[in-house]
C-alpha cells in the first residue's frame, strides 16, 4: 500500500480537525504515519460528533439500566424498551443544528432523514417524528427565514416518508441567533424478536451498500458538526435529502427484515461510509474488506478519500450471508433501489478499504472506534453570580394584570404551534389519538388494548440559569407531561445541544445539566436507552443556552385510561396538586414581560415530583379526572387558559398561596399540575393525594366564557384565546 | 369480497386503508403493485393517498402512467367502483377518470388538520350512507388541495350532481374562512359521471374508529361494502 509518512502540516490537520497531540497518538498507536485516507477517517471517527470525546466521562454517568431496557444507550442506532404484548419500542432524538444554521431546509429535512434511518436500521417501522426547535427572535429577518426554512423542511421531509409528526416544541432566544437548534427524535416499533443489530458478523458474509449512489456532498459533515462557527466555513458540506428515496429504503429494508438473508444492518449517517463500516465491525468483532471502486458514484472520478468520508444521504449498508446476495438484490431492486456488492466480513479485526487491487487504509477498528477522551474540569461561570443575586422583590408589580397576562399568552414561547404543526401530517399511520399541541401525544398500538405517549422538552434558560437544577427539571417535566396524559414513563432520549467543551465555563454547565439529570433519572425511575450530544454551538464566540432536549416515552395500559389538557365540562372542580409558590425567577414571565434572563431557577423537589405525577396517573387511571395540565411557561395562570382555551370553557379561579401575585400567577415552580374533576370525585381525589402526601387545593371551577383569576385578571375567553392563538404569527407578521 | 389497494412507490396512506377494510369493516383486502398489469379478482379499487413518486413532479403525474392504471381504467369504465384518496383523487385527475385538476395549497404550504364538510349529493355509491345537507368531519393532510375545473366543466358538474363534498364550517356554511386550501366553490370532493369514480382529499380512513376522534368517514367503507353486496359481484 501507499503510504505517507511526510509530516503533516497544522493545515492538514485542522482540515480532519485532529489536534496535533491527537495525530501523534494515532502515529503510536498504528506505528506509523496514517496516509491521508486514514488521517480523513481518524478525523471522521474521532470527531465529538462520532467519538463523544469531550462528553464520554460525563455521559457514563447516566443510568442506562432498566427493568424496560431491551436495548441500553449506545449499544446500537437507537435504544429498545419493553412495552409488553411481545414488542418493542425503538427511538432516539438527534440534532442537525449545523446544517440547518448554513441551510435550514435541507438541513432540517436531511435530520428527519437521518434519525429515520436510525430507527428503521433496527427493523422498527417508525410510526413517530417528533422535534425541538430553537431560533433567535422572530423580530429579526435571518432567524424568521431559519426558522420558516427548519418547519418547511421538516414538512416536506416527514410528510412524503409518512411517518406522523406528533409532538415537538419550538422556543426563541436570542442565543439562538446564529445558531437555531433542530433536534428530532424518531420512534420506531418492532416484535421484539426482529430486532436487527447494526453488526458485521461471520467472515465471508457480504457487505452491500444500498439505497442513493455516493456523490461528493457532506464530506466532513462529522467533523463540521465539531466545530463552533459553521457559518464561516464549510458551506458545502450540507446535504440534500430525497425523502421518496427514504420511503422506499423504509419499505425494502423493513422486508428484508422479515427475511433470514440479514446479519446486520447500519445506517450510513455521520461520516458515512467510514462510520458504518467501523461500527459494524467493531460491534460485531470482526473486520470488514471494503473496495470503494465498487460503491456507485454520482461523479467521475470520485477518490477513496472522498468515498468513504461522502455523507450523501439515504444510503443502508447491509451485512447479508454469503449467498443471498442475489435475493437481497431483488427485494431493492422490486423497490427501484441499486445494490451493491462492495466488500465482504473478516475476521481479522481490522478496516481495510481497497481501490481495486490497491489497499488504501487498513487500519484496526477498535483505534478509529475508541476515541479519545478528555476529562476537563469546569469553573463557575461569572454570570452566575449576578443571576444568583437577582431579588425578585425589586421587579416592578405589574400595573395592568390583564395586559400583562394576555402579552404572556401572545409570547411566541408560550402562544400556538398550530402554525408550525399544521405544516405537519400528524394522522397518518392511523394511530393518533392526541396529536401536537397537548402536554403529550398519544398513539394506540394497534392490535393492543395499550397506548404510546411521547414527548419531548427542553428549557435551556434554565439550565443557563441554574445547570444541576435545569437538567433535572428536564427530565422531570417530561416525566410530569407523561403523567398528565396518564402514562408511565419507560425510558428516555437526549440530545445535549452545548457550547465549545472546552471553554471552562460550558464544561460547568454540561457537567451540572448532566449530573442534574442523573439526579432526576435516578428519581423517576427513568433509564436514558439512546442520545446524542452537540457541542461547539456557538456564534461569534458566543455559546447557546446549554440546552438539553429529553425526548420520553411512556406506556398507558389502557387508551381508555387517558385524559387531555382541555376543561371537559361546565361545573368541574379544579384543583391544583403539587406546592405552589410565588416563585418568579428564571421564568417566560420576567424574560418576557420585563426583557430579563435571571434569577434563581424555581427548585425541585424530586421526590415531591414523584409523588405528584404518581397522584395524577392514578386518578386519571381511576377515571376520576376530566383534564390534566402541567404548570410550565407562564405557570399557574398560563396552564389554566390553555386548559380553557382547548375545551372552549372559561373558569373562576381564586389565586392559591401567599405572596404577590404576580409571582402566584406567572412563576413556574416545579412539581405542580392543574387537574379539574367533577365535584363528586374530589373526595376520592383528595384522599388519594393525602395518602401520597401531596398539596390538593382546590382553586375554583370550570365556568362561563371568562378567565377570571380573582380579583386580579378578568378577561373574556374569546380574547385569551384569541392573543395564544395569534401569538407567533403576530410575531412573524409585526417583524415582516 | 376483496377491494384491491394500488401500492404506488410512495404511496403512505396504503396500509391504513388496508387497515381499516381488515380490521374494521372485516372484509378481504390486498395491496397491489403497481407494476401489476391487470385487477381482476377485486370487486373494487383504493388508491390511497401518498406521495407517489415523491410528488417531485405535478402531484400524481408520474403514478398515472403505472401500468396497474390502464388496468384501473378499464375497471372503472366497465362500472367497477374506485376510490381516490388525496394523492388518488390527484393520480385520479391525473389518469382522467375524473374531471379538475388539483393545484398548490393557497397558502403554499401543507396542511394537516380536521376540516367540517358538507355533503352536497349523494349520487356516487360512496355516499350511500350519508344524506345531502349532512356536515361532517375528516381530517386532511396535503400540499396539493386546491381544486381547479374550468367554469363549463363545473357547471355540467353541478348539474349533474358530482360535486359531492365541500368544505364548511361547523355549522354547514360553505365560507372562504373554512376553505382550507383554496379549492374553487370550497370543492372538497367529486365523482365521475356515472358516480362509479370518487375521490376526496380529506382522509376517510383516518376518520374510521372511535379513539382517532371522529367516525364520520366509515360511512364511505360502508358504502363501498353496501354497493358490492346489494349489487352481483364481479368475477
Amino acid at each position: 500500500m501507499s503510504r505517507t509518512d511526510t509530516a503533516v502540516s497544522d493545515a492538514d490537520l485542522r482540515e480532519v480537525s485532529l489536534t496535533r497531540s491527537e495525530y501523534e497518538r494515532i502515529c503510536a498507536q498504528l506505528g506509523r504515519a496514517p496516509n491521508r485516507v486514514e488521517l480523513g477517517m481518524f478525523g471522521a471517527m474521532w470527531s465529538e460528533h462520532c467519538g463523544y470525546k469531550n462528553s464520554r466521562p460525563l455521559l457514563k454517568l447516566l443510568p442506562t439500566d432498566g427493568k424496560h431496557v431491551l436495548i441500553g444507550a449506545g449499544e446500537e442506532n437507537a435504544g429498545a424498551v419493553d412495552i409488553g404484548h411481545g414488542l418493542a419500542v425503538v427511538f432516539k432524538v438527534e440534532s442537525h443544528n449545523h446544517p440547518s444554521a448554513v441551510e435550514p431546509f435541507q438541513g432540517a429535512a436531511t435530520g428527519v432523514g437521518g434519525i429515520v434511518r436510525d430507527i428503521f436500521t433496527m427493523g422498527a417501522r417508525p410510526i413517530a417524528l417528533l422535534n425541538s426547535l430553537r431560533f433567535g427572535p422572530l423580530s429579526d429577518a435571518r432567524n424568521r427565514y431559519l426558522f420558516n426554512g427548519v418547519v418547511g423542511g421538516i414538512s416536506h421531509y416527514g410528510n412524503c416518508v409518512g411517518i406522523p409528526d406528533v409532538g415537538g416544541e419550538v422556543n426563541f432566544a436570542s442565543c439562538y441567533a446564529g445558531n437555531p437548534l433542530v433536534n428530532a427524535m424518531c420512534v420506531g416499533i418492532i416484535p421484539q424478536e426482529k430486532l436487527i443489530r447494526a453488526r458485521a458478523r461471520g467472515a465471508g458474509n457480504t457487505l452491500m451498500l444500498v439505497g442513493a449512489a455516493t456523490g461528493r456532498d457532506g464530506i466532513h459533515g462529522a467533523s463540521f458538526a465539531s466545530l463552533d462557527d459553521p457559518e464561516l466555513s464549510h458551506r458545502g458540506v450540507v446535504q440534500v435529502g430525497d425523502p421518496f428515496m427514504e420511503k422506499l429504503l423504509i419499505e425494502a429494508c423493513l422486508e428484508l427484515g422479515e427475511t433470514d438473508y440479514l446479519v446486520g444492518l447500519q445506517d450510513l449517517g455521520a461520516a458515512g461510509l467510514t462510520s458504518s463500516s467501523v461500527e459494524a465491525a467493531h460491534k460485531g468483532e470482526s473486520g470488514v474488506d471494503i473496495d470503494v471502486s465498487r460503491v456507485p458514484c454520482r461523479e467521475e472520478g470520485m477518490i477513496p478519500y472522498e468515498i468513504m468520508l461522502s455523507e450523501s444521504q439515504e444510503r443502508m449498508l447491509a451485512i447479508v450471508r454469503r449467498g443471498a446476495e442475489e435475493h437481497v438484490e431483488a427485494i431493492f431492486s422490486r423497490w427501484g433501489l441499486h445494490s451493491t456488492v462492495i466488500g465482504r466480513v473478516t475476521s481479522d479485526g481490522i478496516v481495510r478499504v481497497r481501490n481495486g487491487g490497491e489497499v488504501v487504509a487498513e487500519i484496526p477498528a477498535h483505534l478509529l472506534a475508541d476515541a479519545p477522551t478528555y476529562v476537563r474540569e469546569g469553573t463557575l461561570p461569572t454570570y452566575l453570580q449576578e443571576t444568583h443575586a437577582f431579588q425578585q422583590e425589586s421587579l416592578p408589580e405589574p400595573q395592568d394584570y390583564n395586559d400583562v397576562f394576555l402579552k404572556l399568552l401572545a409570547s411566541p414561547n408560550i402562544a400556538s404551534k398550530e402554525c408550525v404543526f399544521r405544516q405537519y401530517d400528524y394522522s397518518v399511520q392511523v394511530n393518533t389519538v392526541q396529536g401536537p399541541g397537548g402536554d403529550a401525544a398519544v398513539l394506540r398500538v394497534k392490535g393492543t388494548p395499550a397506548g404510546l405517549a411521547v414527548t419531548i422538552d427542553g428549557n435551556g434558560q434554565y439550565c443557563y440559569l441554574d445547570p444541576f437544577g435545569g437538567g433535572a427539571i428536564a427530565v422531570a417535566e417530561a416525566a410530569r407531561n407523561l403523567a398528565c396524559v396518564g402514562a408511565e414513563p419507560l425510558a428516555l432520549t437526549n440530545c445535549l445541544n452545548f457550547g465549545n467543551p472546552e471553554k471552562t465555563d460550558v464544561y460547568y454547565q454540561l457537567e451540572g445539566v448532566i449530573r442534574g439529570m442523573v439526579a432526576a433519572c435516578a428519581a423517576l425511575d427513568v433509564p436514558v436507552v439512546s442520545g446524542n450530544v452537540s457541542l461547539y454551538n456557538e456564534t461569534r464566540g458566543q455559546p447557546i443556552y446549554p440546552t438539553p432536549m429529553v425526548g420520553m416515552i411512556g406506556k398507558l395500559e389502557s387508551l381508555q385510561q387517558s385524559t387531555t389538557l382541555a376543561f371537559q365540562r361546565e361545573g368541574d372542580v379544579i384543583a391544583l396538586l403539587g406546592p405552589q409558590t410565588d416563585h418568579c425567577g428564571g421564568s417566560e414571565y420576567v424574560a418576557h414581560i420585563l426583557g430579563r434572563v435571571t434569577g434563581q431557577v424555581p427548585s425541585i423537589d424530586l421526590d415531591m415530583e414523584v409523588r405528584v405525577q404518581a397522584v395524577c396517573r392514578q386518578s386519571i387511571r381511576d377515571g376520576r379526572i376530566s383534564s390534566a395540565h402541567d404548570c410550565s411557561q407562564g405557570g399557574l395562570a398560563v396552564a389554566l387558559a390553555e386548559s380553557a382555551i382547548a375545551g372552549g370553557i372559561g373558569f373562576q379561579v381564586d389565586i392559591p398561596g401567599a405572596g404577590r401575585a404576580d409571582g402566584l400567577l406567572f412563576g413556574e415552580g416545579q412539581s405542580r399540575i392543574v387537574v379539574s374533576l367533577p365535584e363528586e370525585n374530589l373526595a376520592a381525589v383528595r384522599a388519594l393525594a393525602a395518602d401520597h402526601g401531596v398539596p390538593l387545593t382546590v382553586i375554583g371551577s370550570v365556568q362561563g366564557d371568562a378567565v377570571v383569576l380573582g380579583d386580579t385578571v378578568s378577561v373574556p375567553l374569546a380574547s385569551a384565546q384569541r392573543a395564544w392563538q395569534n401569538g407567533v404569527a403576530e410575531a412573524l407578521a409585526a417583524a415582516g | 369480497m376483496r377491494i384491491g389497494i394500488v401500492q404506488f412507490p410512495g404511496s403512505n396512506c396504503d396500509y391504513d386503508c388496508l387497515h381499516v377494510i381488515r380490521a374494521v369493516l372485516q372484509v378481504q383486502a390486498d395491496l397491489i403493485w403497481h407494476e401489476e398489469t391487470q385487477v381482476t379478482g377485486y370487486d373494487a379499487l383504493v388508491l390511497p393517498g401518498g406521495f407517489s413518486y415523491g410528488d417531485y413532479l405535478r402531484s400524481g403525474s408520474i403514478a398515472r402512467f403505472s401500468p396497474v392504471m390502464r388496468a384501473v381504467t378499464e375497471f372503472a369504465d366497465d362500472g367497477g367502483l374506485v376510490l381516490g384518496i388525496c394523492n388518488g383523487f390527484q393520480i385520479l385527475t391525473e389518469a382522467g377518470l375524473l374531471p379538475g385538476a388539483l393545484l398548490r395549497n393557497s397558502a403554499l404550504e401543507f396542511r394537516c388538520g380536521w376540516v367540517h364538510l358538507r355533503v352536497e349529493s349523494v349520487k356516487s355509491p360512496f355516499m350511500a350512507t350519508y344524506e345531502t345537507g349532512q356536515v361532517v368531519r375528516m381530517p386532511i393532510a396535503h400540499g396539493d388541495g386546491s381544486y381547479v375545473a374550468d367554469p363549463a366543466v363545473l357547471n355540467r358538474m353541478r348539474d349533474n350532481g358530482q360535486i359531492i363534498l365541500r368544505y364548511c364550517d361547523a355549522e354547514g356554511d360553505v365560507s372562504a374562512a373554512a376553505n382550507p386550501n383554496g379549492s374553487i366553490e370550497n370543492i372538497a370532493g367529486i365523482c365521475n359521471e356515472n358516480g362509479n369514480v370518487f375521490a376526496l382529499m380529506p382522509h376517510p380512513e383516518r376518520c374510521a374508529e372511535p379513539e382517532l376522534g371522529s367516525v364520520d368517514g366509515l360511512g364511505v367503507w360502508q358504502a363501498m361494502v353496501l354497493a358490492l353486496t346489494s349489487v352481483p359481484l364481479r368475477v
